[in-house]
């Protein structure tokens, strides 16, 4: 599993801060729901993921009397990369397809994901690290088109 | 010859970035905003831009907090950001100030008295704050779930609030109260000066007994189990015990379904999802980002003839989350995992 992202990039993204929150990462997408869905699927695909599912977290949640149902989880990940992944390290299948939390607060939308970096413990070596910190910067790069989606 | 140059690009473009004065709109946005609102309205943190609240607190209360964050409550501390950074963020709060609405806060400590100021902490703040300081359940304000109360009490027994705040802080907030939220002015509840300075002492008092936040050790990213039935028999097993402990089995798929085309899945992972929809709105309830754990899910895993069972564990995955209310569900889940793991293996 070769890894073409420059290791001084890597250096400098954790020496920058550039994680939007400290333990996971999170974005307010002024855009509604619905289009913040569709942005984020979009810039999923143009990174290089397939998205593998979507799964709604929200039944029941209006008969509750949540004021929103726009609560999904949507699940991806670059195929081959994942079976090599799952293949020699199994320990992390739990953690496997990657996954974001998407939902609706009025009219602005929240995105969340964890930040892999920030869990050594489930990093075997290296090599894999590396793979988290290549997942993180990625998420901040389409974490950052969603924020500015309704500024284009 | 390029990647000398690529190097020089990018050591040109970080020393740029210590270098240039932080812009505190930017780093606003980037840091704080997905929890605070764009507008300082708060979501799954407590509103900033109250005038009541940026008239009461001082610079000092601001940085510290981001510095320190709220242990236990969400917050996180920013420990990365520099001073600059962090006083730049401040100052962009600032511009959030109505003109003319300050409070002058000085650093002059108060003497009280805290057995009566328990006394009226205990009748008049205790129900939002808690009966030692440890704040309300859940996170910032309501905009999208249904809570008691439109904001969160702040809890005040936490460290990261302590070590922020100066008296005259409190001071000026149990004065002026918070237009908004349930937070009275207490001269408007008959309250004398004396008797605020009596709370205030109180509430500092908490330093002397501490709510220390507990992270549960939880090191093991995992939690595996091994089973010594074939794979079809153990996701057969998982269904069942995962019913038996009140949830419902929503799916059950390959790793790979809708990664590879289905007759290429790899059929030797299959993951069981299970949900017991009163748990998440718990669980919603106490950390909206808690969409990350669900839904529940176990996989079942056959390489070299081994069965095993594989699932994250929860406590280990808190650690993300700086909540200590979820926390205790994580602990909980732990158990639940534990449980239908044992049950499916047995």
């Amino acid at each position: 599993m070769r890894h073409r992202f420059p290791a001084l990039l890597i250096v400098l993204m954790l020496f920058s801060g550039g994680a939007l929150g400290e333990h996971l990462l999170m974005v307010r997408a002024s855009t509604g729901f619905p289009e913040t869905m569709l942005n984020l699927q979009t810039s999923l695909k143009e990174h290089g993921y397939t998205l593998s599912r979507v799964q709604h977290v929200d039944i029941g949640l209006t008969a509750s009397g949540y004021q929103t149902d726009k609560y999904r989880m949507v699940f991806f990940g670059k195929p081959h990369e994942i079976r090599q992944l799952t293949a020699d390290y199994p320990q992390l299948i739990p953690y496997l397809p990657l996954k974001v939390t998407i939902f609706a607060e009025q009219e602005e939308t929240i995105v969340v994901t964890e930040d892999l970096t920030q869990l050594p413990e489930l990093a075997p070596n290296r090599e894999v690290m590396i793979l988290f910190m290549r997942w993180k910067s990625d998420m901040l790069s389409i974490m950052e088109e969603l924020r500015v989606a309704d500024e284009d | 010859m390029r990647s000398r140059h690529y190097l020089s690009l990018l050591l040109l473009l970080f020393a740029t970035g210590l270098t240039a004065a932080p812009d505190g709109r930017v780093l606003y946005v980037q840091h704080c905003a997905a929890c605070h609102g764009l507008d300082g309205r708060g979501g799954v943190g407590v509103p900033l831009s109250l005038p009541d609240f940026l008239a009461t607190v001082d610079d000092r209360y601001l940085f510290q907090t981001i510095r320190l964050g709220r242990p236990g409550r969400t917050m996180p501390a920013f420990q990365t950001l520099s001073d600059a950074q962090v006083d730049a963020i401040v100052n962009h709060l600032r511009g959030w100030e109505p003109k003319g609405l300050k409070t002058s806060i000085t650093a002059e400590l108060i003497q009280g008295d805290p057995r009566n100021g328990k006394k009226i902490y205990d009748k008049r703040c205790a129900e939002c704050h808690g009966m030692n300081g440890e704040g309300g359940e859940g996170t910032g304000v309501t905009f999208s779930r249904p809570r008691d109360h439109s904001i969160i009490a702040p809890a005040l027994n936490n460290s990261g609030f302590l070590a922020s705040t100066s008296d005259q802080v409190i001071k000026a907030t149990l004065v002026r109260g918070r237009m908004g939220t349930p937070m009275a002015a207490l001269p408007d509840k008959g309250f004398s000066d004396q008797e605020i300075n009596d709370i205030v002492s109180y509430v500092r008092s908490f330093e002397d007994r501490p709510i220390v936040w507990h992270r549960e050790s939880g090191n093991e990213p995992i939690l595996e189990m091994e089973s010594s039935y074939s794979l079809e028999e153990t996701v057969e097993n998982i269904k069942r015990a995962a019913i038996g402990k009140n949830f419902r089995v929503i799916r059950v798929q390959t790793l790979e379904n809708g990664l590879f085309p289905e007759d290429q899945e790899n059929k030797k992972q299959v993951m069981v999802y299970f949900c017991n929809f009163s748990f998440i709105n718990q669980a919603l309830s106490v950390d909206p980002r808690v969409g990350l754990f669900l839904p529940c899910r176990i996989t079942a895993v056959e390489k070299d003839g081994v069965v095993k069972l594989i699932a994250i564990n929860p406590i280990y995955l808190a650690r993300l989350y700086n909540n200590s209310g979820l926390d205790e569900m994580c602990q909980e889940m732990f158990v639940l995992y534990q449980e239908i793991m044992e049950e499916a293996t047995l």
